[in-house]
């Protein structure tokens, strides 16, 4: 077991080695560099060379990414020009508010996602399978962005039932309570088009699963139906809804960049979207770096739980 | 059966959850406290050191925490005194010499005086300065004329200039102008940008990363405390949040109210403020290369965009016309005889026709975005179809911002024969000083990207920036704008108006044409 956590772990490095090449590249292809960003109107070609000698990137390219690579294997992000703070700071701040979001809202999917499947499948073909597939397609066919906004119209602006944006309160005690009134509607606009995705794939998972010898064999036993469904078909079925599940963990923490922006949600997608439109180059460099290594670190993760549960898989 | 159970069961822990959600949200939206000012801001601020940044985003903050020696006179762009109680000028205009304000001290408890006043430029323009690396200073240019700083005693200090430089004044008023603590950046260095310290009206309380700033009454502040408690910005980068944040009461300014959201506010509750500003909006005509080398063909595309319909259509009425190169916010450099070109598409397709250009391809260079561009795509689009409706052929190509800086920056010649273009400045010297002259050609290292070059208008901008004497730099202006409006190297297109909301609970609140907010008389019931 052990062996193989080894290595998975050691396949990741050649693809974060990768990643790094690729953002770094990307980010010195893309047209406009930071020196215009920050001068804007008063980029005469005098003052942009004289910040970009300031901000080291009159350097070759070649020696700017082993500089930054080097720094940051000794855990030397660098400083966002944007914001003047260190890239490292900023990130895990940002990323602590992305995982506040992002993990409610898979946590909300993934329970709501397979409930829903689990039921439809028993139902198959049932009042209750046909109201859970409509509203299922509804779901995956409502972009999560307008979602939101509509979801501000209504429930803030109108009902004033939930602030419209923000982690916090900007006056008032930071307790649950507060976290959870700003939290709700941008975790449900986040988890609405996964919880439709994972009821889809558990629901075909368990109808699969349903048909198999082993739970004619239950029911024949004299199993409850309950005790058929939630014990015996589910646990076989979590083999192939885990890696759903994994792959929507990674949908989630993208997505969650449109609702951190449509309810000004303080994470590390929005940080990414105003780093690239300021051009702010490490800032993007090592957000990107960071999220696909957690990224890269969750699948592994997965593959694990998975080896564990299907012991079918060679270790 | 089973399965109802469990879905009851599950109904239930939804139903109380939601109920826990919505008891906890509807306390939480009570509404903001009395003499406590929440602005809705378009953006983080990038630091809050006043020498390193250059978006009016964050000078909306700057300027209640800070002053400058010398500040715009309210609802105008001309300078007054403010940390300096006056000043003189030498015959030769090349020396400045300021008396300070006595008692003043900054919200750290440091004294100002002549010493944090040199330790603040010295630090901005002295590459050997112990503390040039809490820099970079994106705006230093703006007192390059400077060689040489004095401290004659306590509240006196000198200015001298390379050679004699009239925009220095409305310089020193303009950010980096302002005057930080020297105490404070010494005690913390590069990390002075997160927690400032200034003279100003309000000072720093606490700076939550992407969720606020916060600052507070000074109540040792030499004119006086300020009425409000304190203010808070919240930076809340997407406009349709910005503006459902508003009609929730979350916040109680808006600034930069998007175009289409106006009619939101035009009920009992809110109030909307607007503001003409020192912003130009043009078309930078290639006069080097092509149909505009031709002054004929430059005025009949002046003639054939119908400006009126831009601004009121396009950018519903948040814009005027604009006649020439100098906004009218510039009230006393202002020439008050020009009128904007009128909308006359026969005008314009007999000039064509005289100059023999009909049926001439033009490229065409629009912004997606952009400091300053309002709508550009859509302006781009309208000007088009003007254009089209006389004869001439024209072809957008579009860009993201940065990358049509740095395709129109070094100049049209053989890529474009127009380009959409914005300004904002603080002095009637800056626009015309940097784009129309002959030596700002861009190999030059100036704006000028369109090529115009006339020896007179050269000639006036350099006298009105060498004289000190406001009245004369007045007429120098009003006669270089004169002939740039006939000359026609641009199409003067629109002046921006600044606008913000607020609610029936704030009062006193005005914007002011330089585009500062200054928040020191604001009251909120």
């Amino acid at each position: 077991m052990t062996g193989y956590i080894l290595k998975r772990i050691l396949s990741a490095i050649p693809v974060l080695l990768g990643i790094t090449v690729i953002v770094f590249l990307i980010m010195a292809l893309i047209p406009g560099d930071p020196a215009t960003a920050i001068l804007g109107s008063y980029a005469t070609p005098e003052n942009v060379a004289r910040l970009n000698r300031d901000l080291g990137l009159d350097k070759s390219l070649f020696q700017q990414y082993f500089i930054w690579l080097g720094n940051m294997l000794q855990g030397d992000f660098g400083t966002s020009f944007a914001l003047n703070r260190p890239v490292l700071d900023e990130v895990l701040e940002r990323f602590n508010a992305t995982l506040v979001l992002a993990g409610t809202a898979f946590v909300m999917c993934s329970l709501l996602g397979v409930i829903a499947g689990v039921i439809s499948a028993a139902n198959q073909y049932g009042l209750a399978d046909k109201a859970i597939t409509f509203a299922v397609l509804l779901g995956i066919s409502v972009p999560s962005f307008f979602l939101g906004m509509m979801m501000i119209l209504l429930f803030a602006v109108n009902l004033r039932w939930f602030p419209v944006s923000g982690m916090w309160p900007i006056y008032g005690a930071r307790d649950f309570g507060a976290l959870l009134s700003h939290l709700t509607m941008p975790a449900i606009a986040l988890a609405v088009v996964a919880t439709g995705v994972i009821a889809r794939l558990s629901r075909s998972a368990m109808l699969e699963v349903l048909r198999q010898d082993f739970i004619r064999t239950a029911r024949a036993k004299g199993v409850h139906e309950r005790g058929v469904i939630w014990r015996h078909a589910l646990k076989a079925a979590m083999v192939s809804i885990i890696p759903v599940l994994g792959i929507q963990a990674g949908f989630v923490l993208s997505g969650a960049v449109y609702i951190e922006i449509v309810f000004q949600w303080p994470g590390v997608g929005r940080m990414l979207v105003d780093a690239i439109l300021k051009r702010d180059i490490l800032l993007v460099q090592g957000g990107v770096v960071f999220v696909a290594a957690c990224y890269v670190m969750f699948n592994i993760a997965v593959d694990v739980l998975q080896s564990l549960l299907d012991p079918r898989i060679k270790t | 059966m089973s399965l109802f159970h469990v879905t009851r069961r599950g109904l239930m822990a939804a139903g109380s959850a939601l109920v826990l959600a919505l008891g906890t949200g509807a306390a939480s939206q009570a509404q903001t406290p009395p003499g406590v000012l929440i602005v809705g801001q378009i953006a983080e601020p990038k630091s809050l050191d006043p020498d390193t940044v250059t978006a009016v985003n964050d000078f909306r903050i700057l300027f209640n925490v800070y002053e400058g020696l010398v500040r715009y006179k309210d609802g105008t762009l001309e300078v007054e005194p403010s940390l300096a109680t006056g000043w003189d000028i030498s015959e030769d205009g090349t020396e400045y010499t300021f008396t300070l304000r006595e008692g003043v001290t900054f919200h750290d408890g440091s004294p100002f005086n002549a010493e944090a006043v040199k330790f603040n430029f010295d630090r901005m323009l002295d590459e050997n300065h112990p503390y040039y690396d809490t820099g970079p200073f994106p705006l230093s240019f703006y007192f390059s004329a400077v060689e040489d700083i004095e401290v004659i005693d306590d509240l006196t200090i000198k200015f001298t200039l390379t050679s004699s430089y009239a925009p220095f004044l409305s310089n020193l008023a303009y950010t980096p102008g302002l005057i930080v603590s020297k105490a404070a950046v010494e005690e913390r260095g590069a990390d002075f940008g997160r927690q400032p310290s200034g003279t100003g009206p309000f000072r720093f309380v606490e700076w939550r990363s992407n969720e606020a700033v916060v600052v507070e009454s000074n109540p040792d502040y030499w004119n006086g405390a300020p009425e409000l408690e304190a203010v808070v910005y919240r930076p809340i980068t997407d406009a349709n949040t910005r503006t459902a944040e508003m009609l929730a009461g979350g916040i109680d300014v808006m600034v930069e109210v998007p175009p289409v959201a106006l009619s939101e506010f035009q009920g009992e509750g809110y109030n909307i403020v607007e503001q003409a500003g020192p912003h130009v909006w043009f078309l930078i005509l290639n006069a080097k290369e092509g149909p505009f080398t031709d002054k004929r063909v430059r005025q009949a595309a002046n003639y054939a965009i119908n400006k009126e319909a831009l601004v009121n259509e396009v950018l519903e009425g948040t814009a005027e016309v604009a006649a020439g190169p100098t906004p009218p916010a510039f009230s006393w450099a202002y020439n008050e005889e020009l009128e904007p070109y009128p909308y006359d598409p026969e005008k314009a397709r007999e000039l064509i026709a005289e100059a023999g250009a009909e049926g001439a391809e033009l490229t065409f260079y629009v912004t997606e975005g952009g400091s300053g561009m309002l709508d550009p795509i859509a302006m781009g689009t309208a000007i088009q179809a003007d254009l089209q409706a006389v004869g001439l052929n024209v072809k957008i190509e579009t860009y993201e911002w940065n990358t049509f800086l740095g395709e129109v920056n070094p100049g049209l010649e053989g890529k474009a024969d127009m380009a959409e273009m914005a300004w904002m400045t603080n002095d009637p010297d800056t626009l015309p000083f940097l784009a129309l002259r002959t030596e700002a050609w861009p190999q030059e290292g100036g704006f000028n990207s369109g090529y115009y070059s006339n020896p007179e208008v050269d000639e006036l901008l350099q006298q009105a920036r060498v004289s000190t004497d406001q009245d004369e730099r007045a007429r120098l202006y009003k006669e270089m704008q004169a002939i740039v409006q006939d000359d026609a190297p641009w199409v003067f297109v629109a002046n921006w108006k600044q606008n913000a909301v607020t609610n029936d609970r704030v009062e006193n609140f005005t914007l002011q044409p330089s585009f500062f907010l200054l928040l020191e008389d604001v009251v909120k019931k």
